[in-house]
């Protein structure tokens, strides 16, 4: 800027400078912006281009040599193969239950702990903490200390021998991932309980609403920006869990509580089949893209109340 | 009425108090066991009905410690500490590219840095391994650097995006009309407002990496396993180490416990991508 007023350049000369400087500002603004979309874009995208690559393959690695394009057949297997209908149907009930579950916890603990009492900090801090500890750590805890049945806690609790993980996996690993993925409920809703305005709440006591009355009619309204987010984190990040489900049941007994990850993982690097689990991958990002479709718009709308995209 | 009410309600409230603590203790109580347990002998950790009372002993904190422990955690450390510099790097440019000054077209990128997140994993990971292993990546830290790095690179630029936009817009116009150049910008006014915010992003980043278990499980081996990959290792034993397990994922969740006590007014923020303030 400095140097365009020094040079007092003829109106021709001012034009293309000016050109060329909006030209490179623009290139320069995008400059900043350009590495992390490059290292995004070839890390993230490239993989799930080869996936679709791969799923046209019959390729299993156990058999050298074996590699030849077979066009849809991968996905025809897929449909027609059943423990691939449990493992989308438990992925959809396990992503459900815990979401809600979680939520509905979550709540409740937020709505404790919106108040000042004694030792508020440090029940928080404890409140939070599962949300800390490694999810490994976590599942192994849950199999061990918890179902175990004969030495676990809930054996001592309800003095039955059940065995938890084999007679009802599925509830088990959702009972670790509800565990698990609370405390983060918890603080986003506790997130949205303290934003709200104080004299709304007491006008809404001056003016004769009852607490349960308030609750709904004023409290509930205000969350359900945050609600909503919280429902689709946490659904973003439970459609994948494979640490529970590794770690406690390996997707057993039978396929009574395999998911599409851990399914997806079964038949990649236990049975080698790099065509057919590529077509499940391809499959799975699909229905993921038809729902995220859906997710990022609701998340658009959340996000340009807050902020904003400018 | 005036004494008899106030009363009544502190009594209330004092109910709630407890019934919060309460509900608090119970609900982390499978932690609590776990901390306690890290700290029994074997025999003393399972038995029936379970033993709250016993002598404390650091034997399995010990013998975790000398168990082959000491390479995952440098692994961990490794690959957390080299994957949240390079979010940083990468981030903070694109962050202030998408706020302060933004770029055309500054929604659809952070759509796509966005949509990234919603994309299963696994539809990835065989085209990874394959890719890891001819380029000889497969079982090295690298492998993990760059994966966690991208893992978490639009979360990061999200949560400090959401940080910069806070830096109030009079302070960058004052300082231009006072003839600051961007680099002065940079130092004077938008880093002090935006550090914390940069900080916390880096704590979330070192959570998720600390803790991630599905590319670790699945990429590395012998070599560059991380302390979530050790801890699979207990999985064979059908829990007949319950002491030296639970001093396991005791030490092993003990680094991300402290960031997360530390980040935790940031924590909700930085997951939720910066929507709530």
């Amino acid at each position: 800027m400095s140097t365009l007023s020094v040079s007092t350049p003829t109106s021709q000369t001012h034009a293309k400078v000016e050109e060329k400087r909006g030209l490179s500002t623009a290139a320069k603004r995008r400059l900043p912006l350009l590495p992390a979309l490059i290292f995004v874009i070839a890390v993230t995208q490239l993989p799930f281009l080869l996936t679709v690559f791969y799923s046209f393959q019959s390729w299993n690695l156990v058999r050298p040599g074996s590699r030849h394009f077979v066009g849809l057949d991968n996905y025809i297997d897929v449909f027609s193969d059943t423990t691939f209908l449990v493992a989308l149907l438990n992925t959809v009930l396990l992503t459900v239950v815990c979401v809600f579950v979680a939520l509905l916890l979550g709540l409740g603990l937020a709505i404790l702990l919106d108040r000042k009492f004694l030792g508020r900090g440090v029940v928080r801090t404890l409140l939070i903490t599962p949300f800390l500890i490694l999810p490994a750590a976590g599942a192994l805890l849950w199999k061990t200390t918890m179902f175990d049945p004969t030495y676990g806690l809930l054996h001592f609790v309800f003095g039955t021998d059940t065995d938890w993980l084999s007679e009802f996996p599925l509830a088990s690993v959702m009972a670790q991932i509800v565990w698990q993925w609370t405390p983060f409920m918890m603080l986003l809703i506790l997130a949205g309980l303290q934003s709200q305005a104080k004299d709304v709440l007491e006008a809404a006591n001056v003016d004769g609403a009852g607490r349960w009355r308030t609750f709904v009619s004023i409290t509930l309204p205000h969350l359900s920006r945050f609600l909503q987010l919280a429902t689709l984190l946490g659904a973003i990040y439970i459609v994948n869990s494979f640490d529970a489900i590794f770690l406690m049941t390996q997707g057993g007994p039978g396929t009574a509580s395999t998911n599409l990850p851990y399914y997806i993982y079964q038949r990649a690097f236990e049975g080698f089949d790099v065509g057919q689990s590529s077509a499940m991958g391809v499959i799975v990002v699909i229905l993921t893209m038809i729902v995220a479709t859906f997710a990022l718009r609701l998340m658009f709308r959340t996000f340009s109340v807050s902020g904003g995209i400018k | 009425m005036t004494t008899v009410a106030p009363r009544k309600r502190e009594y209330g409230k004092g109910s709630l108090t407890v019934a919060t603590w309460i509900i608090a203790i119970l609900f982390v109580f499978p932690l609590l066991w776990m901390i306690l347990t890290a700290f029994k002998q074997e025999a003393d950790a399972y038995t029936d009905p379970p033993k709250l009372f016993f002598t404390p002993t650091f034997e399995q904190l010990g013998n975790v410690l000398s168990g082959g422990f000491l390479p995952y955690l440098s692994n961990s450390a490794f690959v957390t500490i080299l994957s949240t510099a390079l979010v940083l790097l990468f981030g903070v440019p694109a962050a202030y590219a998408l706020s302060l000054a933004p770029v055309k077209g500054t929604s659809n990128a952070l759509g796509f840095f966005l949509s990234t997140k919603m994309l299963p994993i696994v539809a990835a990971i065989i085209p990874l391994y394959v890719i890891s292993q001819n380029t000889e990546l497969l079982d090295t830290v690298w492998a993990l650097v760059i994966l966690y790095t991208s893992m978490n690179l639009p979360l990061a630029i999200w949560m400090m995006r959401s940080f910069f936009l806070e830096v109030p817009h009079e302070m960058i116009e004052a300082g231009r009309i006072d003839g600051a150049n961007l680099p002065t910008l940079l130092r004077k006014i938008i880093m002090p407002v935006v550090a914390p915010g940069i900080a916390a992003t880096a704590l979330i980043c070192v959570i998720f990496s600390w803790t991630e278990f599905f590319y670790a499980v699945n990429l590395t081996a012998a070599r560059a396993g991380t302390v979530p990959v050790f801890l699979v290792g207990f999985i064979t034993s059908e829990g007949l180490y319950w002491a030296q397990l639970s001093a396991a994922a005791l030490l092993a969740s003990l680094p991300v416990m402290i960031v997360g006590w530390i980040a935790q007014n940031h924590l909700v923020r930085g997951l939720s991508m910066g929507a709530v303030k």
